[in-house]
């Protein structure tokens, strides 16, 4: 899944994914973002370590709860900001 | 902390924030609360994050919305995720967690308008990254500006898939198939109800002019069999189903994709008004279990009102009129809410022939492999399922108690319809009778320390030690 972008994606700022610095649109929904930057794979299920990626993008199915700064964060809800340190390292 | 209203509206899709404008303007104290930051619901989804719209008819519906509600006197709670609803003696206490932190709010009354889910009946692969609702699809074009891959196929049924198919074509992406569960016919035998909406009936129709045009080929009574790829999305196997959506011999075809969008209509999102305890009954057409409501879209309980796609499927149309004849009905204002009822007996054949597209086909889902996982969260088979039953669950919260079914973070919103009608099915008992998931608080995941929020010691109140 190559996600792409109708317009010029806003202003980025510096984050961490698995601890590599990158650069993401600041304001944009992180789990949008983290898809036009090609990371379709956000976690693994915590049973058969299956691989998942966001499904609903609207809050309701909870599969792009990933850890940002070290708590669970849904990445459909949450907006992209400066520093924040990105784990796509299977959430539980 | 306590902010005091005379209403208290859930949602801010077309019904709440409709019956929260309404409601405001005729001189009644409304707050309403949103989980988005910006109003509009699903159908009418503001852009976000830089992306200036697309600028379409449903932009325009929303952005008039958008203003009125702007306008209105309404407190907007936009961007706060409600986790717990209780009855109190005067009415409902709402608790929600902003970015400013927790907030509480009472009010006599509570509206609750909190929409639908996507269904989407599981097949093998669906847990693949790169498969996606059809309702994210719209979520990624409406308000984010993304197109979610480079040749996608897009499945399922009901009249998301054209507006998914065309939308996807207008931004340049290749759509390999739009492959339609319904067979031609059963669009047909709706044609006089479409056409009943002459308004709707042309947005239909240039949605299917824009796919057509592009030569997307469209299979109609087609179901996805499985996804392949493990890591990510790489083919689409694609098979002939009959009129429930269960799979027919016929050869299969593969088609290859970079992503799936698919979607098997909606359920209501009534989580609000089970914890509640509120009355409901099972509805097939109107999308699985809907709360009792009379006349003034009361339910149950006393001031608790139910009124959009959580209170039945219905859509948009719909949902706009129950909004504002309930807003003028909790203004006091009964002519007008009666007037306003009566414009929505025009609009329910349309309505009632969409979703009946929508509503869920149990013969596909009694068609799922054994070895497929239908709850997502904790990874729970379809024979896991049927060995729960087949070892003495009856009740569905037995189901979830044997299983973990339901049990995992989103609480069961993905998998309930399925997991329910499974349930029903080899039990050979109605929905009604197996019944559904007791409502649990917290509605929606929280961190339990921003719920307890920032607070001193000191403003503990210590007890003076009794006198010895």
């Amino acid at each position: 899944m190559t996600a792409r972008r109708l317009h010029a994606a806003p202003e980025r700022v510096a984050v961490t994914i698995d601890g590599e610095p990158a650069m993401l649109p600041a304001g944009e929904s992180l789990a949008t973002a983290l898809l036009c930057e090609g990371h379709v794979l956000l976690r693994r299920s915590p049973r058969d370590g299956t691989p998942r990626g966001a499904f609903c993008f609207m809050g309701a199915c909870q599969e792009c709860a990933i850890l940002v700064d070290g708590s669970v964060r849904q990445a459909c809800l949450t907006p992209v900001t400066a520093g924040m340190a990105i784990e796509l390292r299977g959430a539980p | 902390m306590m902010a005091a209203f005379d209403v208290i509206v859930l949602g801010a899709g077309p019904a709440g924030a409709t019956c929260a404008a309404t409601a405001a303007e005729a001189g009644r104290r409304v707050a309403v609360i949103d989980e988005q930051p910006r109003a509009g619901g699903q159908v009418w989804r503001a852009p976000m994050g830089g992306f200036p719209g697309k600028g379409d008819a449903d932009q325009a519906s929303g952005d008039t919305l958008r203003r009125r509600l702007a306008a209105s006197p309404a407190t907007r709670r936009l961007g706060h995720r409600v986790w717990s609803v209780v009855r109190t003696d005067t009415g409902y206490r709402v608790d929600t967690l902003g970015p400013d932190g927790p907030t509480a709010l009472e009010a006599p009354f509570l509206v609750v308008a909190t929409g639908a889910h996507e269904r989407v009946v599981p097949f093998p692969g669906w847990t693949t990254p790169g498969v996606i609702g059809l309702a994210a699809a719209t979520v990624l074009l409406k308000s984010h500006g993304v197109v979610p891959g480079r040749r996608l196929v897009v499945a399922g049924c009901g009249p998301l898939l054209a507006v998914v198919a065309a939308g996807l074509v207008k931004a340049g992406t290749e759509v390999a198939a739009v492959v339609d569960i319904a067979p031609r016919s059963a669009w047909l035998t709706r044609l006089p109800a479409i056409l009943g909406q002459p308004r709707l009936a042309a947005r239909g129709l240039a949605w299917g002019f824009a796919v057509a045009k592009a030569g997307v080929p469209v299979l109609s009574g087609h179901g996805v069999r499985r996804v392949e790829g493990g890591e990510a999305v790489t083919r689409v196997v694609i098979g002939p189903v009959d009129a429930d959506g269960a799979p027919t011999e016929g050869p299969e075809q593969i088609i290859e994709a970079d992503g799936l969008i698919i979607g098997h209509g909606l359920t209501t999102a009534c989580e609000v008004t089970r914890l509640l305890r509120a009355e409901h009954r099972f509805d097939r057409l109107r999308g699985g279990w809907i709360p009792v409501v009379d006349g003034a879209f009361q339910t149950s309980l006393p001031g608790l009102h139910a009124i959009g796609d959580g209170a039945g499927i219905r859509g948009q149309a719909m949902a706009s009129l129950a909004g504002e004849a309930l807003g003028w009905h909790l203004a006091g204002r009964m002519a007008e809410a009666e007037a306003t009822r009566a414009n929505m007996a025009a609009a329910t054949p349309f309505s009632d022939a969409m979703a009946g597209l929508m509503a869920q086909r149990p013969a596909q889902v009694r068609a799922i492999a054994a070895d497929t996982v239908v709850c997502r969260c904790e990874d729970v088979t379809r024979a896991e399922i049927d060995s729960a039953v087949d070892a003495g669950a009856t009740q569905i919260d037995q189901l979830k108690h044997f299983t973990r079914c339901g049990m995992g973070p989103c609480q069961g919103r993905s998998c309930a319809d399925t997991v329910q009608e499974l349930m029903a099915a080899r039990l050979r008992m109605s929905r009604q009778e197996v019944g559904q998931w007791t409502g649990r608080p917290p509605l929606r995941p929280v961190p339990l320390g921003e719920v307890i929020g920032a607070f001193s010691y000191d403003d503990i109140p210590i007890p003076t030690p009794a006198p010895l």
